[in-house]
């Protein structure tokens, strides 16, 4: 069993066994960060590139320590300015620092497609670490490890989306694979924030959080944007507290057992209370720790290493 | 040598000039750079043709003959942007692609707001291989807040005023040219995009903008933009031309005002009838990348619909060439548009006429004597003293688009590697062979 693509680009048209093959690679790394010596020789040689056009706090460190971990050779180009203001292109700008050598690309970017405009311009394997509002592929595979890690399935379960739908790249992605993973989703936000036709994705579309959580086995709560208001998409940061807050009393509407989770950052008394998001229900730093031990199953999976091995 | 009445005769042809409500194989003869006479198929006539020299001769049998095509919208970016089209190339491609005629849009650096750049337009158009006629500026630099010196433009040879690229979204200015345009009997040409609702969008807004995450630009933009102008030209007159239509609620939109006897023609692009917004995802190709966007498969059917019942007078292609590193970029980041001039024929062959829904002559006079009535141009037609402008169609002939094959400077195409049918053989232009595929 291997992945059919040798990019990571989405989770859209990923299947259910790579998803899974993704998933048991994780558990194996996982328990490697819990060792003293949190490190593998995996990819000795291996040269990886984190490229990141937009500012990234956990998902940047957290592929870093993936690809340390597993003894890649890294470098990480942070930028704020896009490379059209700098005069450069995108292109001449990686294909400059390909000539370096090197063989992944993790990528993140303000534009949707540019991971896929790599595999075109590049032969370096591509792992996409957020496209504009299109995917966060490694994401919502660490979400998925999160929930199956807890209730030991994925399939059956009912799990809520909350937030900014139409920016999320998080949303998409989660969207794709718990589907494919048999997990019924909804998702909920304002109207200004759910894009058009997005019942489309086959989700179950909810603007009253209560009725979208009632049953429900996990939510999983998006971060607001505070800019979206001079846009016109929301009234004001009170009213959308006051409507898709969550708080320990809506969390009484979930099934027992119930999960939170967060992909962060966080604002605090606004999408969620301190109090639900450092509640025993919350998985938020899990999901962190996660986070680690799924990107070093991607970047494994996709490096052709393992085929050494066999 | 024997001096001859004739300098060329299109010999077989299916000829086929809907302003003349002709459609049947004849001879088409040229002398002096003019339409001489179109015979029937006599004895006499056959000798008469067999007596002259061979290169004198275009054999058209299995063809069609028609008047040289217009395209009444194209971007030819002289002045500003040579390196990716000039008059000249713009020209060039025109011919190969069945086009004797095409109107240019103003939003060029400097724009044509302004009688100078008229006069420098015309004449670098002088010696191209097609006939260039100008469409000025609405507002002075396309900004939308000034009327442009409209009078002076169409002193200078302006055939109709557009803003281009950008909707005059101020309702007063555009009030203001409506009025201020019937002066001059020109069309003001909008493009209709409401600038707030389309802000930042860069493909339709459906269901696939929404997978994708990419910013859309409505129908309903559109739909609005062009009730709103529709409505303008009720109350003051004038006459309204509505560029490269997209959408049903549009076409609809315009159904009616035409039923209702409001003064509004109006346009559609082969890439409009041959697209929709699913082809964007997996690729994310630049070249689909266009203002208005490429729309979904019930907006496809509307357009041809309309098309087919004469509520889009017009097929022009939109022809806006880029330079390839500014379409090498991220999706967003590239600039709308793409070339057309090349692909418009065979689109139109393989879109609408293999499909049933238009006839040769119903597509041809959608590319002759519509834009021709409607810019009041002298062109468009075979009849006898009008200039010889003639195209000659080999209208089953299978073709792939290929990249080195397009005479524009820029190569920025969704359509290479398409499979189409209906090619342009020849292209006469003032009685001059400007184009010879054979």
């Amino acid at each position: 069993m291997k992945l059919q693509s040798r990019h990571l680009l989405g989770l859209e048209g990923v299947t259910a066994d790579e998803i899974s093959l993704i998933l048991d690679t994780a558990e194996s790394f996982r328990e490697i960060i819990e060792r003293p010596i949190k490190k593998v020789p995996t990819l000795r040689g291996i040269t990886v590139l984190n490229l990141f056009y937009e500012p990234s706090t956990r998902t940047k460190i957290s592929f870093e320590l993936a690809e340390k971990r597993l003894s890649a050779d890294t470098i990480t180009f942070t930028t704020s300015t896009s490379s059209v203001k700098k005069g450069e292109t995108l292109k001449d700008t990686v294909r400059n620092i390909e000539a370096m050598k090197i063989n992944m690309v993790v990528v993140r970017h303000s534009s949707s497609g540019v991971p896929y405009f790599l595999t075109q311009c590049l032969d370096s394997n591509i792992i996409n670490a957020g496209d504009g509002s299109h995917e966060h592929p490694t994401q919502a595979l660490l979400d998925l490890f999160t929930i199956r890690q807890k209730y030991g399935k994925l399939e059956g379960l009912r799990v809520v989306l909350i937030g900014d739908v139409k920016h999320s790249r998080v949303v998409r992605s989660n969207i794709w694979g718990l589907k494919t993973m048999g997990v019924s989703v909804a998702v909920c936000g304002p109207s200004t924030l759910l894009p058009y036709e997005v019942e489309k994705f086959g989700v179950d579309v909810y603007t009253d959080l209560d009725k979208a959580i009632d049953g429900a086995d996990v939510v999983n709560i998006m971060r607001i944007q505070l800019e979206r208001q001079q846009s016109g998409l929301l009234a004001s940061q009170r009213e959308y507290t006051n409507l898709f807050g969550m708080t320990a009393e809506r969390l009484k509407l979930l099934n027992k057992n119930y999960t939170v989770m967060h992909p962060g950052p966080m604002n605090r008394g606004v999408e969620i209370t301190p109090e639900v998001a450092d509640g025993k229900a919350s998985v938020v730093l899990e999901q962190v720790t996660n986070g680690q031990a799924v990107r070093m199953a991607v970047l494994y999976l996709l490096s052709g290493k393992w085929e050494e091995e066999e | 040598m024997k001096k001859q009445a004739y300098d060329l005769v299109i010999k077989g042809g299916l000829i086929i000039d809907p302003a003349l409500g002709f459609g049947r194989e004849a001879h088409l003869f040229v002398k002096d750079g003019k339409i001489a006479g179109i015979e029937n198929d006599t004895k006499a006539w056959r000798k008469k043709i067999d007596s002259m020299p061979d290169d004198m001769v275009i054999d058209a049998t299995g063809k069609i003959v028609v008047p040289g095509l217009i395209d009444m919208h194209v971007h030819l970016r002289e002045p500003g942007r040579e390196d990716e089209e000039t008059i000249i190339s713009g020209c060039q491609a025109a011919a190969a692609g069945g086009f004797t005629t095409v109107c240019c849009m103003p939003n060029t650096f400097p724009a044509i707001d302004n009688q100078e750049t008229v006069k420098f337009v015309l004449s670098r158009a002088e010696s191209a291989d097609a006939r260039v006629f100008v469409i000025g500026a609405v507002s002075k630099m396309l900004k939308g807040e000034e009327l442009a010196e409209i009078g002076d433009l169409v002193k200078a040879g302006a055939v109709a005023i557009s803003d281009d690229g950008d909707y005059v979204q101020n309702p007063q200015l555009m009030r203001c040219a409506l009025e201020y345009a019937r002066m001059f009997d020109i069309p003001i040409i909008s493009h209709a995009e409401d600038q707030y609702l389309c802000a930042d969008g860069v493909m339709n807004e459906s269901f696939q903008s929404t997978r994708l995450g990419i910013k859309g630009r409505p129908a309903v933009g559109e739909v609005i933009a062009v009730l709103r102008d529709i409505k303008l030209c009720e109350f003051v007159g004038g006459r309204l031309h509505i560029a490269h239509v997209t959408t049903a609620g549009a076409v609809e939109a315009i159904r009616q005002a035409k039923a209702e006897g409001i003064n509004v023609t109006a346009e559609a692009c082969p890439h409009h009838f041959c697209l929709t917004d699913d082809m964007i995802g997996g690729k994310f190709d630049t070249n689909l990348r266009v203002n208005p966007p490429i729309r979904t498969k019930a907006d496809v059917e509307a357009l041809v619909e309309g098309l087919v019942d004469g509520t889009i007078d017009c097929i022009a292609s939109d022809h806006a060439p880029h330079a390839e590193e500014e379409k090498d970029v991220e999706f967003d980041q590239a600039p709308p548009g793409m070339i057309g001039l090349q692909t418009t024929v065979g689109l139109v062959k393989t879109g609408l006429i293999d499909k049933g829904y238009l006839s040769w002559a119903d597509a041809i006079r959608k590319m002759t004597q519509n834009p021709a009535r409607i810019l009041n141009l002298p062109v468009g037609t075979l009849k006898v003293d009008g200039p010889a402008d003639i195209t000659i169609i080999d209208s089953d002939k299978k073709w792939t688009v290929k990249k080195k094959d397009f005479r524009s400077k820029s190569k920025n195409s969704p359509f290479v590697g398409w499979k189409l049918s209906g090619k342009v053989s020849q292209t006469i232009l003032g009685g001059r062979v400007v184009f010879d595929g054979k």
